[in-house]
C-alpha cells in the first residue's frame, strides 16, 4: 500500500519503482550531477527491480489540475552479506531529491520507507558511503542519525608502486 | 583530537541555549550545568554574542538566549569561532612556511597523515547541525540531561 503523507504543500506519496521511473531517475541524476549515465542506470534498474533484497522507491507528488502525479525523488537500496566480512547490511545505494521540491521532507520519507523495507528484509544496520566534500548529503544522512561506522574506505592510484623492491 | 577548552564551552552553550530558544540562562546557570568556570565561560559567550549566535538580554531574569538558526548552524562553524582544527601544518591544503621539521621527507609524510585525519574531523563537524545534534543525540549513548 502506498505510503502518504501531508506536507505543507502538497501529498507525497511512496511507491515501489516500475522499468518506466528509469528515465525520471536518470534525467534526475543528470540534472543533480551534470553527467547523464544512460547505460548505468539501466543496468541499475534491470539488476534492483524485482529481485529479492533490492529495492527501488519512487517519491511522487499528488495529481496536479491535469491528474498528473510529479515525480519528486528516488532512492535505491539493497541487503548485502559478509562484505569486507560484515554482518548482513542493509545499503543506500543512492537517493536524489528534485531540487524544486527539497526541504519538504521528501528525502527523509524516502529514507524511512527504504528503512522499513531493509528491516523486513531482517537487518539491523543501514549504512552508505559519501564523499566527504558532498555537504549535502553528508547533512542529510547525519540529519536522519547516521554515524561513522567501523568501516573506513581507503584507496590508492594503482600506479603507485614501491621502488627498489622485486 | 581534543578540541581547546574554550571550543567545548562554547559547543555547550550553544546545543543548551538551542534546545529552547525561547529560555534564558545567564552564564553561572550553564557553568553549573557542565560543572565548568563561570568566569571562562562568560568570556566564551561574549565570544558567541559577537558571532551572532547569542544575543544577551538585560535585567531581572536576563542571561544568554541562542539567537542563530539551529538547522543551518554546524558545529564546524562554532568551533571556527574559537580555532581553526587543521590549522597545524599544510597538508591540510593550509598555506603557510613550514613548521619544524615539516619539510623532511618524514616531517611531510607525517603532516599528509594529520592531514587525512584533519579533512575528516572537518567533514564531520561540517555535517552535523546544532538541530541534528540536538535531535539525533538520544542515539548517542547514555549521559544526564541537566537542562529542566
Amino acid at each position: 500500500m502506498p505510503d502518504t503523507a501531508a506536507n505543507p504543500s502538497e501529498t507525497i506519496t511512496i511507491r515501489a519503482a516500475g522499468e518506466d521511473d528509469c528515465e525520471r531517475v536518470t534525467a534526475l541524476d543528470a540534472l543533480i550531477t551534470g553527467l547523464r549515465k544512460e547505460s548505468y542506470w539501466r543496468q541499475t534498474f534491470e539488476r534492483y527491480i524485482g529481485r529479492d533484497g533490492r529495492h527501488v522507491l519512487i517519491a511522487e507528488s499528488a495529481g496536479d489540475a491535469a491528474g498528473e502525479g510529479g515525480f519528486a525523488g528516488f532512492i535505491i537500496g539493497e541487503v548485502r552479506a559478509w562484505e569486507f566480512g560484515s554482518q548482513p547490511c542493509g545499503w543506500i545505494v543512492a537517493i536524489g531529491v528534485v531540487p524544486e521540491q527539497r526541504v519538504h521532507r521528501i528525502g527523509e520519507r524516502l529514507f524511512n520507507a527504504m528503512c522499513e523495507k531493509l528491516e523486513a528484509d531482517g537487518v539491523e544496520t543501514v549504512r552508505t558511503m559519501i564523499a566527504r566534500a558532498d555537504h549535502l548529503n553528508m547533512s542529510f544522512f547525519r540529519a536522519q542519525g547516521m554515524m561513522a561506522g567501523p568501516f573506513i574506505e581507503l584507496e590508492k592510484p594503482v600506479a603507485w608502486k614501491f621502488e627498489n623492491e622485486e | 583530537m581534543r578540541l581547546q577548552k574554550a571550543t567545548l564551552f562554547g559547543l555547550y552553550s550553544i546545543l543548551e541555549l538551542a534546545r529552547d530558544p525561547e529560555r534564558q540562562l545567564s552564564a553561572t546557570d550553564i557553568a553549573g550545568i557542565y560543572g565548568i568556570s563561570a568566569n571562562h565561560l562568560a568570556k566564551v559567550l561574549r565570544d558567541l554574542g559577537r558571532a551572532g549566535l547569542v544575543v544577551s538580554v538585560r535585567g531581572a531574569g536576563g542571561g544568554y538566549r541562542f539567537s542563530g538558526n539551529a538547522r543551518r548552524t554546524t558545529l564546524l562553524d562554532v568551533i571556527n569561532i574559537f580555532e581553526d582544527i587543521g590549522a597545524t601544518g599544510n597538508a591540510g591544503g593550509n598555506a603557510g612556511p613550514p613548521g619544524e621539521g615539516e619539510d623532511t621527507d618524514i616531517g611531510t609524510a607525517l603532516l599528509k597523515v594529520q592531514g587525512e585525519i584533519d579533512d575528516i574531523a572537518r567533514a564531520t563537524f561540517g555535517s552535523i547541525t546544532v538541530a541534528t545534534l540536538l535531535r539525533t543525540m538520544q542515539w548517542y549513548g547514555s549521559g544526564s540531561s541537566p537542562a529542566g
